[in-house]
């Protein structure tokens, strides 16, 4: 009886990672030719409506300035990865003690949450040159402004994350006589982490959007300094492959992020 | 030592009551466990069945009236780890395997010099003795829900407790798991020699797992009766389409209505 059992199971399993694998390319496969189509439409109605290159260039010659730029491109990429990386650190961390202090004390949160949430409503443009004004022209007050941005995002998750465990599960911890410390990091910390890695995947792209807006405030290299460069300069073909650049760099940023998760949350 | 209590009782309640507010959960509740044996605790919804349990394993404190574990205080009980307790739902931590999900309750308290009763079998032979070999190291989203019961059944038996409290451990499965499970877990008292505490609301598994089956009423919850189940031991499966287990069944049903 087990035997057959198993070989049927077997069968089922084969079968279903078959139908799985096909759902999978299926998934790929639909939004890539749905993306590639829509290039090509605007290629086609670039060509056919005349429309001048420094108004909408064509693809093609956005791919052109992108190999014939590449060095360039890539000598304004780091800077702005670094400002990114490091804002990405320093926001999410800051946040991540915020809210295990608030999750600790009641008092804590109650004087701080209404500041957090009213720092939060200062647009990041408006706040940008001030922090600019405060840091200088370097690259701190980049760092600054996409710690910012990820800043407020991951708090609200992360209490609500290390708030998630069970009424139970704090019950079994209080019968095997658990101190806080213990539950913190046995229950707790864990039962953030899904809610954590989801502010994380928010905060990996914009803390690319405030790198770049930082860059736009003030500076002589960086992604966002060459948008305002290839903008003032009617470079379009230029403007079109940094902004392909920075989604790229967004793009990475969000893939290690979700890379990392997968490799922590297997529950 | 509270007294007048000897070690044959494994806890002990004198004239307890729980209040919340204006709500009477339970009043005056006096009963001896006796030690090694196997109460059901049975009564209809609102009757205080898992505030009795809740209050035995100090998760409540009594609002009068005094409860004891093994002549400690509950508190003193809990921790010294003397009891353990199940859940309805299996309160697994969902990112520990089912291995160490059963050895949690020897990683907490270790570094506060809480004294562990040091159990003569491993997590692994426990996870063995609940039919779970071989899966030992899956995440308790792989495991079914009798599995995932019996994880948190050997779990609780890590530490020894010479008492073991279960809140409706079965109420969330199918028959025919629960049937299993039942059967399973009277070997388990019977290996353990531990006292066990089991809520139901099923009126049959209270019968078949009880030596004694506590009965409560509701409005407030009081103690109704204590009724002494005479089937022979082991129990099996059949014992179940006997007179005797009917009768008893229906006698239960009947002040089941009366409560």
């Amino acid at each position: 009886m087990a035997v057959i059992e198993n070989i049927e199971m077997q069968d089922v399993e084969a079968q279903e990672l078959a139908e799985a694998r096909k759902r999978k390319m299926m998934a790929v496969a639909v939004p890539l030719g749905t993306a590639l189509g829509l290039i090509a439409l605007w290629q086609i109605g670039v060509k056919a409506f005349g429309v001048p290159t420094y108004i909408a260039p064509a693809p093609s010659d956005v791919a052109v300035t992108f190999v014939e730029k590449f060095p360039i491109l890539l000598e304004n990429f780091w800077p702005t990865l670094f400002e990114s990386v490091a804002g990405f650190f320093v926001g999410n961390l800051a946040a991540i003690l915020i809210a295990v202090a608030f999750v600790h004390s009641r008092h804590v949160e109650r004087a701080f949450f209404p500041i957090a949430v009213f720092v939060n409503t200062i647009p990041i443009l408006a706040i940008a040159p001030i922090l600019v004004l405060i840091f200088g022209p370097g690259i701190t007050a980049k760092v600054v402004i996409a710690a910012l941005i990820c800043f407020f995002p991951t708090l609200v998750n992360m209490v609500r994350g290390l708030q998630a465990v069970s009424p139970q599960a704090l019950e079994l911890a209080r019968i095997l006589s658990a101190s806080k410390s213990e539950v913190f990091w046995k229950m707790r910390l864990p039962s953030s982490l899904p809610f954590l890695f989801s502010a994380l995947k928010i905060a990996a792209t914009t803390s690319v959007i405030g790198a770049i807006v930082g860059e736009w405030v003030g500076a002589d290299l960086g992604l966002g300094a060459l948008i305002i460069d290839a903008t003032f300069n009617f470079n379009s073909p230029l403007l079109y492959a940094t902004v392909f650049m920075s989604s790229g760099l967004s793009v990475i940023m969000f893939a290690t992020v979700a890379t990392v998760e997968r490799a922590v949350i297997r529950w | 030592m509270l007294d007048g209590t000897n070690m044959d009782t494994a806890a002990s309640l004198k004239r307890a009551s729980v209040r919340f507010g204006s709500l009477t959960a339970l009043q005056d509740v006096s009963l001896d466990i006796e030690s090694g044996a196997f109460y059901t605790i049975l009564g209809p919804s609102g009757c205080g069945k898992s505030t009795l349990l809740r209050l035995v394993s100090d998760l409540i404190p009594a609002s009068s009236g005094e409860v004891s574990v093994l002549g400690k205080t509950t508190e003193q009980a809990r921790l010294a780890r003397e009891f353990a307790f199940v859940f309805q739902d299996a309160t697994l931590l969902p990112w520990r395997s089912a291995l160490k999900n059963v050895e949690l309750p020897l990683e907490i308290g270790r570094s506060r010099g809480i004294q562990l009763p040091v159990g003569t079998r491993t997590p692994r032979e426990l996870l063995e003795l609940v039919g779970l070999k071989g899966r030992e190291n899956a995440l308790p989203h792989e495991l079914s829900g009798g599995m995932r019961q019996r994880v948190a059944i050997a779990r609780a038996l890590v530490c020894q407790p010479k008492l073991l409290l279960m809140d409706e451990p079965f109420g969330a499965l199918d028959e025919m798991t629960r049937d299993r499970l039942n059967l399973q877990l009277l070997d388990i008292w019977r290996e353990t020699g531990t006292t066990i505490l089991f809520v139901t609301h099923s009126i049959s598994e209270a019968v078949f797992l009880g030596q004694k089956v506590v009965m409560l009423q509701a409005h407030p919850g009081r103690l109704r009766d204590v009724v002494e189940i005479k089937l022979p031991d082991p129990r099996t499966i059949k014992m179940r389409d006997t007179p005797e287990f009917n009768q008893y069944c229906g006698y239960l049903r009947d002040l089941l209505e009366t409560c």
